[in-house]
């Protein structure tokens, strides 16, 4: 520790390259702090302790195709289920076909098998009483800035009522908060709508469920409990095709797009050019510092201690531009998210984020200063100080 | 008979460029009391640096014996030789190879990152040296604020902060005016008559040998006379 | 003072940089043949001449930082036009498939072809709208279909991993109303049986999908019969019999669509008037070329944001790697600079000489980034589940001429921002002080 001002001060014996150098690191981990938020929250999605203990259950045919609203009891006699609930695609848009909005038409008991949302009592009892009740999430309000009271028409892409109009008049009867805004910030954006409201109203529904929800009692008997609910209706017409609630979110994000090749990809380009500038800085450091370096031997510094504080020096170079681009980002996310006034929901830069990046950032400088290093290590006294 | 520093038997040193072997030094013996001042005069390329640099531990003779202050330096090797650099000898440059980045008194400080003292004795030391060469209101200075002199003294002040026994001097005085050349030269004579280092001193200058009890003539890599001891 | 040259040099370089941005390739040309002109034939051009040639020849002596700038700007060219190409590559599948003589009926306010449910009914009526083209027998070529999705396992992945393929039901008027498909393997599927053809996109993303191979479709198995090309969106889906299909789906008589041949393009407005005039009808109709390029609309924006983004952040970096090499260059030119000047050659040739030889330095990046763009990515096959259908979408990337320039663009903007500041710094270094630098 001793030695930190001497690294320090060897650093930043040229201000300007190294501030220069210093920005070029900063804008490299800047981006890879957006980049990895990104990854890591397609990785994480549908990853929480209660989505463990959920099973999502849907026609086997395709995602759009109806089951029988006669499935519930038999799921709920199914051994292993706790509880089971039921949720059709609603399909609504806001003003404009193109403003989608998450929208279920929902089953009374619905929000019990999803305690991570919050939501209070009495908004829940009048979510039950209201016919054409809805309860939304809490960065979709803000987005329309909706309030507890107001009537919002909401279009379906979908359903149309018996007049043939696809205009459904809504009354917001409360706000849900996502409890964990890590894993289930989904909620924040949700607008439920009761089933009976639906079916009573659309011709084209005819009873049938969108997909059921069915909460396991035990966690490790998950996937013994989806293959008994899938049994129910093999050889039907309605054959079910049962996952746990992770396995089914991860296909889903899988189809949207490889992250992680594609994000590899970005990472991998900007740290080989990060490499090539922070090693250029790093040798031009080491070649103009020949005879200071020599000094240090003869003041009685080993050859060692002089690879090891070199290193240091460009490790540290790492350390202070990564951090201070891994701590913008992690700034900047939240305030562009906001700033978008809900339209944005941009993933947060997490632990897992920093403890890769400054892994990286180790690793980087490391690989920077080697070769630097061994020419620190192996200079020779006497041809340095001639100037050789 | 005041004891021997240096002593060396049979020094010598071929440097190999590619192909060629060049020869600088031939079959030297010479001796150094300590608490001796000595002046090494030559012309270029007589090998006087490389002498000095020998006597101080910076390279390793190929052939001969050299032993300062009862060690073998011929027997040590690049490690143990970095260490007994540190806790022996003190070095004086021509060009004041002082850290532009760090103030006068971190610069002072420096050999004694290799010890085990702590932050505040280290402070300490280097406030002392730098007091003895006349520099302590410029602790703070960084070296471009300083003049060719004071950069000198200040190297002086690093060389002496770890009270080494031995001090090697190259050209110390080769890139100063007279005046400042003057203090520097007086004070390493301050530092071998008032506090007994011995001094080993590379120079073109005969005026800047005159400060030395001795002056040795190198030429062609051999001594070329014997001094004969002054008063 | 200096922060008044400071002052100045920003404010050119904005002015610059506005006019670089909207600048064609065409104006690029004219600008860089003047700029040759002027170092040919004037004399002060003749000065830039001498100083960039000491410059260029003592490169190779600086090559490791030479090569900070070129691999740096290479880098981001090479980004960004990947990320550039994928949006392209996408709205350019979507709008492929639709055209300007073809229309699409759908029932209104539905999202897309999947959301919409047209009755018997409007089936019937929608054919018989005037402006629509006549086969042989005289017959409009009107093809209704229903779309529809379906669960197959996907090619290389996890034995159980499954994805969504968009499905739909067509008739023999489904051919006639889109010349631009093609069976490239095996034959037609024959009505009433359960027999499907797939296209070629399909076919690469999910497993099982070859000609004799049969499937799962819900509790049935279906043959496949057929692979079919189209070089457009519809190669990502699977075609079957429209009443097989719908039979399978329980959708009875209802479509999801009817797309029509107009008999030119200038019927499309009689043809939409009298379907949305007729109350018996509540229906949208836009071009197929129209409808497609809306639903590519959001994907393809969202994409190119991205890439800019990222572009960007990566060209803050390369720009700040410029200057670093740039001045340490100038730095390293010092006293021969300071010579020239000494002698008498103005400030303007040292600082285009400057300017020059980072700009051509950055030329190279780009044109290294945009080949590997190239080479790498340009047909480079890529799929997401798009938005407006149910099914992945297959598409290749593409990295177009248009692309290469905006690259282009990219690498000489940074070159020339890295350029400035260091060249005005040589320019105006004061001579004294450059000659004593050691």
């Amino acid at each position: 520790m001793k030695y930190l001002h001497l690294i320090w001060a060897a650093l930043f014996r040229r201000r300007t390259r190294t501030v220069l150098t210093l920005v070029s690191i900063i804008a490299a981990f800047v981006l890879f702090g957006l980049l990895d938020a990104v990854r890591s929250s397609f990785n994480q999605a549908g990853q929480s302790a209660n989505g463990a203990a959920r099973l999502q259950t849907g026609a086997k045919l395709s995602f759009i195709q109806p089951l029988p609203q006669a499935l519930q009891a038999q799921i709920a006699r199914v051994d292993g289920v706790k509880q089971v609930t039921y949720a059709n695609w609603f399909g609504g848009a806001y003003q404009d076909p193109h403003n989608q909005v998450f929208s279920f038409a929902v089953a009374p008991n619905y929000l019990d098998l999803y305690p991570e949302v919050a939501v209070t009592d009495t908004e829940r009892k009048a979510f039950a009483a209201t016919r054409t009740g809805a309860l939304v999430g809490e960065q979709l309000a803000r987005r329309f800035k909706w309030k507890v009271g107001d009537r919002v028409p909401l279009q379906s892409t979908i359903f149309p009522d018996r007049q043939g109009s696809k205009n459904w008049p809504f009354e917001i009867v409360g706000i849900l908060h996502a409890t964990d805004k890590k894993t289930g910030g989904f909620f924040d954006q949700m607008f439920l709508l009761n089933w009976k409201y639906f079916d009573e109203t659309t011709p084209y529904n005819q009873g049938q469920v969108g997909w059921y929800v069915t909460r396991v009692v035990d966690v490790n008997q998950a996937d013994r409990v989806a293959k008994a609910i899938d049994a129910l209706s093999a050889n039907s017409d309605h054959e079910t095709r049962t996952q746990t609630e992770q396995a089914a979110t991860a296909s889903w994000m899988k189809q949207l797009a490889d992250i992680g090749l594609i994000v590899g990809s970005i990472m991998g380009a900007v740290f080989f050019t990060l490499l090539l500038l922070s090693g250029n800085t790093m040798m031009q450091a080491v070649r103009e510092r020949t005879s200071e370096l020599a000094v240090m031997k003869t003041i009685g510094f080993s050859s060692r201690s002089l690879l090891a504080m070199v290193l240091a020096e460009s490790v540290l170079l790492l350390l202070l531009g990564g951090v201070i681009g891994l701590a913008l980002a992690t700034v900047i996310i939240p305030a562009i998210s906001a700033g978008s006034g809900g339209m944005l929901n941009l993933p947060p830069v997490r632990r897992g984020s920093w403890s890769l990046g400054v892994a990286l950032m180790v690793a980087i400088g490391m690989l920077v200063g080697a070769l630097p290093a061994l020419k620190a290590m192996r200079l020779n006294i006497v041809d340095a100080l001639a100037g050789r | 008979m005041a004891e021997k520093l240096i002593e060396i038997r049979d020094l010598s040193k071929v440097y190999e460029r590619g192909a060629q072997k060049i020869e600088v030094l031939h079959h030297i013996d010479l001796d150094v009391d300590a608490g001796d001042f000595v002046a090494l005069m030559g012309p270029s390329g007589s090998g006087k640096t490389t002498l000095l640099n020998l006597i101080g531990g910076l390279d390793r003779p190929t052939g001969g014996r050299i032993t300062v202050g009862g060690q073998r330096l011929d027997e040590l090797g690049a490690g143990p030789l970095a260490k007994w650099r540190a806790a022996t000898v003190g070095f004086v440059f021509q060009l004041y190879n002082l850290m532009p980045m760090l103030s006068a008194q971190r610069n002072v400080e420096l050999p004694l990152l290799l010890t085990k003292l702590s932050a505040a004795e280290r402070k300490h030391r280097a406030a002392i040296a730098l007091q003895l060469v006349g520099l302590a209101d410029r602790a703070t200075h960084k070296p471009a604020e300083l003049s060719g002199g004071q950069q000198q003294r200040v190297s002086i002040a690093r060389a002496i902060v770890s009270d080494p026994a031995l001090l090697v001097c190259d050209e110390p005085t080769g890139d100063l005016d007279r005046a400042a050349a003057e203090e520097v030269l007086a004070l390493l004579r301050v530092l071998n008559r008032g506090h007994g280092k011995t001094i080993v001193m590379v120079t073109h200058d005969p005026k800047a040998a005159e400060y030395a009890n001795h002056t040795l003539h190198l030429d062609k890599g051999s001594l070329v006379t014997q001094p004969a001891v002054a008063a | 003072m200096k922060a008044l040259v400071n002052l100045g040099l920003v404010v050119l370089l904005l002015v610059v940089l506005a006019v670089w941005v909207v600048l064609p390739w065409p104006g690029a040309l004219a600008a860089a043949l003047l700029l040759a002109a002027w170092l040919l034939f004037t004399r002060r051009g003749g000065q830039a001449r001498s100083v960039a040639g000491v410059g260029i020849s003592t490169l190779p002596q600086r090559l490791g930082a030479s090569a900070v700038i070129v691999v740096g700007i290479a880098g981001v060219v090479g980004v960004l036009v990947a990320l550039l190409a994928m949006a392209e590559g996408y709205g350019e599948t979507l709008r492929k498939t639709g055209s300007n003589d073809t229309a699409i009926v759908m029932r209104g306010a539905s999202a897309s072809e999947v959301m919409s449910v047209l009755d018997h009914d409007s089936v019937t009526l929608i054919p018989q709208a005037p402006g629509i083209a006549r086969n042989d027998k005289g017959e409009p070529v009107a093809s209704d279909e229903i779309v529809v999705a379906a669960n197959l396992p996907v090619r290389g992945g996890a034995p159980d991993e499954e994805g969504s393929v968009q499905v739909r039901g067509i008739g023999e008027q489904a051919w006639a109303v889109r010349p631009q498909v093609k069976i490239v393997e095996g034959r037609r599927f024959q009505p009433g049986l359960r027999e499907l053809i797939v296209g070629r996109g399909a076919a690469r993303q999910f497993a099982g999908l070859v000609p004799g191979q049969s499937i799962k479709l819900g509790t049935h198995p279906w043959t496949v019969v057929g692979v079919f090309a189209s070089g457009d969106a519809m190669e990502s889906e699977i075609w079957g019999d429209a009443a097989v299909v719908a039979d399978t789906y329980r959708r009875g008589s209802s479509r999801a669509s009817v797309t029509v041949r107009l008999a030119d393009a200038k019927s499309f407005d009689a043809f939409k008037a009298a379907l949305e005039s007729n109350p018996q009808l509540k229906v949208d109709v836009s071009t197929t070329l129209d409808y497609f390029a809306k639903q590519s609309e959001r994907v393809t924006q969202v994409l190119r944001v991205i890439g800019i983004t990222v572009g960007s952040i990566m060209a803050i970096g390369a720009m700040f790697g410029a200057l670093n090499t740039m001045f340490a260059a100038v730095a390293a030119r010092a006293r021969e600079i300071a010579t020239l000047r000494a002698i008498g050659f103005p400030g303007l040739p040292v600082v285009v000489a400057v300017m020059l030889e980072t700009m051509l330095l950055a030329l190279l990046g780009g044109a290294i980034g945009g080949a590997l763009a190239y080479l790498v990515f340009n047909g480079y096959g890529a799929s997401t589940l798009a938005a407006g259908s149910v099914g992945k979408l297959s598409f290749e990337l593409r990295v177009t001429p248009e692309l290469l320039w905006t690259g282009l663009k990219w690498a000489l903007a940074i070159g020339f921002i890295g350029g400035l500041f260091p060249a005005v710094r040589a320019a105006r270094m004061p001579v004294t002080a450059a000659l004593r630098e050691l």
